[in-house]
């Protein structure tokens, strides 16, 4: 009924458009249509993973060679936080939590759900555009507004945020225990602040839109797995997000209003405070009730590009459809009962510390369900190895070696000597760094067509995939045994090692060095990237309706957007989306909109 | 500069060069008639190799990190749970390995097998209900398996010390360790933040110390650095000073602040009992070193004093953190000597440690103290050099005659 109600609306949309030419700023600025503002999410987040990376390959510099004075830091930071290029303490430190803070909010949270649940929700679900487009360009003018605060609060006297992407008080509700804490601090805090609004009123439109404006013919069973994880994602999202808010305000309050929610017997710089009876590991639950539902918003729309671009370049259905959509609701539904992983050394009751064990632990099975599903697929297939299927094979490769590893850290006893080791910074690196960033990758080469209208350079993404491939399990594997030695992160300098421990100390010094390298040519790799995304943009190829022979509904728009998606009426679904080289057909792929055959089974 | 200039046109020459590279590769397609979107059979072949070249130097890569790095580190575990705590992560390890190189195995070798071949066409295979509910249960069974080793152990070490161990407490602060063991009656005196003062470093609580709290609160210190209630009262009080309101607002909040404290060092003051002093007074402080017997068990308190730290002994497998406002415990009993394992590590140079394993400001790298495990016999002697509490307060405490005077030289730490 709603799709039909929809239907009615949607030809108002194409009628009164032949009419109207759109102004300039209605167009590329204050756009209301969602392929527009999945394109401006995507820039954003772009310019924002390009800012995070250079800062990581600042600090990487320091820990590979500390102390020694680079060229390449004064000229970034200048004299007043490099001086003499060398890296200040506090700015390492500050460096580490902007880096943090916009790889999994902006350019993983905000940049791909934000890019890919608008571009795709509606064409996948034949829908003219989202729910509200209103709230739509509000969500993503806040999601920039946010991104400016953040960036912004680099250029500040006192430096950004310094406390670490958790921001764990006291620390971060103490200018005095830091200078980060001061103005950084809150600037952070607004950023965020204003950051979660965006998210959650994107998520609440993708909510609405999934389930109201699917065309006629579309049931939730078919569905394409992309949408299926936005769906979930934007749930998870819009559950826990605004626990987020809340630490965030409580926090806001302690800094500003003398609240003691997060604070107790305090002496800070000589000062005694007043605080008492707040406790730290109240902000810890509440954050990590967002942070690890959270990790899960990252991966989940990764998963979700990923199963779409498998099962087409295989030219064979996802194996397992139903058990992938199992998966996605049973790593949401637990991904809210498993934050106490975080603080198993916290001080939090052992008995409590048991169950988290358990919960975490049950949240590998849905996940190792879907990497088999993955394998599954591929076997005898009539794999089609395009840059987007290099990356998402490459997601696959990852989501294993850092799931796996993951186990390790979610049993209690076990995480008590690695927790805040480099074993864990390799762990959500290889998950969120690889796994997360591929399938971000195997999306933009994937649907640039639709997005753009072009093609990207086949051979370009070639060279992109095999040097971020090799670069970044060089920079992440030899972390993991930085970590089992026994490296606590967020350490500025582990030459302090040579005081008690000379070989540990030389063993760190060198896969520091080497992590380092590797880590300086992924970045350069993904200079080939960004050249060949902008250049495709403008002198790219023209593309075709359906370069990869697929299935779903976007391919059935026409290449030049339009407002509405559609030119005449929205299509009509008859099948699921996976019908790739089904016995019997001519083609090896039958669109959703092709009615089934006489005597046809469904699948 | 010039090395600004240097890359900035590094930067521009490549972005010209391949600019003209894919301008030369899109004529030539175009020439071929060949589309962006058709992998051609020769593209696809070269990257299914790559799938299997990379696979074999993933496998590669770890197996020679493994084997050079893999069993370096930490060192054999230097104390009683470390040693189920490592052989429980090897059989952790060995499992996901395993699944590691199966996985990635055929991961990697399915597409370089079924990568397309003209003429051979994909295998419609949408489901198969067994072969899922298998891969369901064995993964469930397999982490039963681990949960339940994993949890024996995790009760194992967080379970209550027994009474024989040793109280000591490790007070953390930006960026230092601090021990107080717990004298003769191994009972760690009584503390209280609002007690901590220049001669009181660890706030503890006694008579003696709740006294001079109060009195530094009143009358501040000897040096005038920190002034007390009255003198700050004086001072806002006479009309001849002439503050900058900045200045004056500050004195205020200071005064009152002060004020609220002492209401409550008094509460403290009529509620106590001397009979707990003595827990206190045989306490021992070293802020040095953290000394410990062989083969005794030892429960550790932790607090904090400013942010959150984490006591992490990475050679005896233990951590847990420090957290303002609240104590956490820890247990665990050293095994091996200083001596033995510096011969069992070959580096003569070679010490335990405890680091701080939780971001805590700008020198948190820095902040960690020295472990020294010794013999029971050695560890006597040298427990038998310190001072308790009660001598080391008492004794710049006693000189002074009047109670007044003893404010004077106290200094403070709290301004
Ligand atoms: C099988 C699945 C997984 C399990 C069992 C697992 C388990 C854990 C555990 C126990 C920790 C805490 C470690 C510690 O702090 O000592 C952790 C940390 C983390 N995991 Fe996972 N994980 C899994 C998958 C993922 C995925 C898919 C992502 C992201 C896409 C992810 C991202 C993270 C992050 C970001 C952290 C560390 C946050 C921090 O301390 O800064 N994990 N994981
Ligand atoms: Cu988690
Ligand atoms: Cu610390």
């Amino acid at each position: 009924m709603a799709a039909l109600a929809h239907e009615a609306h949607g030809h108002h949309d194409a009628h009164s458009h032949d009419h109207h030419e759109e102004g300039f700023v209605s167009k590329y600025i204050f756009s209301q249509d969602h392929k527009m503002i999945g394109k401006q999410f995507l820039m954003t987040a772009v310019f924002m993973g390009v800012v995070a990376m250079l800062l990581s390959i600042l600090f990487r510099i320091q820990l590979a060679w500390p102390g020694e004075s680079s060229d390449f830091l004064s000229m970034f930071l200048g004299e007043t936080w490099a001086p003499g290029g060398v890296l200040k303490e506090n700015m390492y430190l500050g460096l580490v939590t902007i880096h943090g803070t916009i790889m999994v909010f902006f350019l993983l949270t905000g940049g791909l759900s934000g890019t890919f649940s608008n571009m795709l929700i509606p064409l996948q679900l034949g829908a003219r555009d989202m729910a509200s487009g209103f709230l739509n360009m509000l969500s993503y003018w806040m999601f920039f507004l946010s991104s400016v605060i953040m960036l912004s609060s680099l250029f500040i006297e006192t430096g950004p945020a310094m406390a670490g992407w958790t921001i764990y008080p006291p620390l971060s509700a103490l200018p005095q225990a830091i200078e980060g804490s001061g103005l950084g601090m809150t600037l952070w805090l607004f950023s965020m602040t204003i950051f979660i609004a965006s998210s959650l009123i994107g998520s609440l439109n993708y909510i609405v839109t999934v389930l109201n404006l699917r065309t006629k013919g579309m049931t939730m069973t078919r569905m394409p797995l992309t949408i299926w994880a936005f769906f979930v994602t934007a749930v998870l999202g819009v559950l826990s997000f605004p626990v987020l808010l809340s630490a965030a305000l409580l926090l806001m309050m302690d800094r500003l209003a003398g609240t003691s929610f997060y604070l107790s017997d305090i002496i800070v710089n000589g000062e005694m405070l007043e605080n008492h009876g707040g406790s730290p590991l109240l902000y810890q639950h509440l954050f990590w009730f967002l942070g690890h539902p959270e990790v899960y918003i990252v991966l989940l729309p990764a998963l979700g590009l990923s199963s779409e671009i498998i099962s087409t370049n295989s030219r064979k259905p996802i194996f397992g459809y139903r058990a992938m959509i199992g998966s996605i609701l049973a790593i949401g539904f637990l991904s809210f009962i498993v934050w106490g992983h975080h603080m198993f050394v916290t001080g939090m009751n052992p008995f409590l510390g048991s169950v988290f064990v358990f919960t975490t632990l049950l949240i590998a099975i849905p996940s190792a369900v879907k990497v088999f599903n993955y394998i599954t697929t591929l076997w005898r297939g009539s794999l089609v190895l395009t840059p987007a299927m290099l990356f998402a094979i490459g997601l696959v490769s990852t989501f294993i070696t850092g799931g796996v590893t993951g186990i390790i850290l979610a049993d209690s006893a076990l995480d008590i000597a690695i927790h805040d080791t480099y074993f864990v910074v390799a762990h959500f690196h290889v998950v969120m760094g690889m796994s997360a960033v591929f399938g971000m990758f195997a999306g933009v080469y994937h649907w640039f067509p639709k997005m753009y209208g072009k093609m990207m350079n086949t051979r370009l993404g070639y060279v992109h995939f095999w040097i971020t491939i090799i670069g970044a399990y060089g920079v992440f594997f030899p972390m993991h045994f930085v970590g089992l030695a026994g490296a606590p992160r967020r350490y500025y300098d582990y030459s302090v090692y040579n005081e008690f421990d000379k070989p540990a100390a030389d063993m760190m010094m060198d896969l520091n060095v080497i992590i380092t390298i590797f880590a300086i040519v992924a970045a350069l790799g993904q200079l080939v990237f960004l050249f060949n995304f902008f250049y495709s943009i403008f002198r790219g190829p023209k593309a075709v309706q359906n370069p990869w022979r697929s299935n779903t509904l976007e391919w059935t728009t026409p290449v030049e957007h339009i407002h509405g998606n559609w030119p005449g009426a929205l299509p009509v679904v008859h099948r699921w989306p996976y019908d790739y080289s089904k016995p019997g057909a001519e083609e090896d792929f039958i669109s959703q909109i092709v009615p089934l055959a006489e005597g046809e089974e469904e699948h | 500069m010039s090395f600004k200039l240097v890359t900035l046109v590094v930067i521009v020459l490549g972005a010209v060069a391949i600019a003209q590279l894919v301008r030369l590769y899109e004529h030539s397609s175009k020439l071929r008639n060949r589309r962006e979107e058709d992998i051609p059979n020769r593209d696809n072949k070269l990257n299914a190799n790559m799938m299997l070249t990379f696979m074999i130097l993933l496998f590669g890569g770890f197996i020679w990190l493994m084997s050079t790095y893999g069993f370096t580190g930490r060192g054999e575990a230097a104390s009683e749970h470390g040693k189920t705590y490592d052989w429980l992560l090897d059989v952790n390890f060995l499992l996901i390995v395993i699944v590691f190189f199966i996985t990635n195995f055929l991961l990697f070798f399915f597409s370089f097998k079924y990568v397309r071949k003209p003429g051979v066409k994909a295998y419609f295979y949408p489901h198969n209900n067994k072969l899922e509910l298998i891969w369901t249960v064995v993964p469930a069974i397999v982490l039963a398996f681990i949960i339940i080793l994993g949890l024996k152990t995790w009760n194992n070490i967080t379970s209550d010390a027994n009474k024989e161990a040793i109280r000591v407490e490790l007070f953390s602060e930006q960026f230092k360790w601090t021990a107080r063991y717990a004298g003769n009656d191994n009972k760690l005196g009584y503390f209280d933040y609002k007690l901590t003062t220049d001669k009181n470093q660890l706030a503890l609580l006694t008579t003696a110390t709740l006294d001079s709290a109060i009195r530094i609160m009143e009358v501040g210190s000897h040096d005038g650095t920190i002034l007390g209630i009255k003198l700050l009262e004086e001072k806002l009080n006479n009309p001849k000073n002439i503050f900058i309101p900045k200045d004056r607002v500050k004195m205020e909040a200071d005064l009152d602040r002060k004020t609220r404290l002492l209401r409550l060092l008094y509460q403290m003051k009529y509620r106590h009992n001397s009979n707990v002093d003595a827990r206190a007074y045989d306490d021992v402080i070293e802020a040095d070193t953290l000394h410990l017997m062989k083969n005794q068990d030892y429960e550790f308190n932790f607090r904090a004093k400013d942010v959150i730290h984490s006591a992490y002994f990475p050679h005896f497998r233990a951590q847990i953190n420090a957290v303002p406002g609240l104590t956490t415990r820890f247990k665990f009993k050293p095994t091996i000597s200083t001596s033995e394992m510096k011969q069992k590590m070959n580096n003569p140079d070679f010490n335990f440690v405890l680091m701080c394993n939780k971001i805590c400001g700008g020198a948190h790298y820095k902040m960690k103290m020295i472990v020294v495990v010794d013999s029971p016999s050695s560890y006597k002697k040298w427990f038998k050099t310190k001072k308790t509490f009660k001598d080391e307060f008492l004794a710049v405490s006693a000189p002074a005659p009047a109670a007044e005077a003893t404010a004077d030289t106290l200094v403070v730490a709290v301004n």
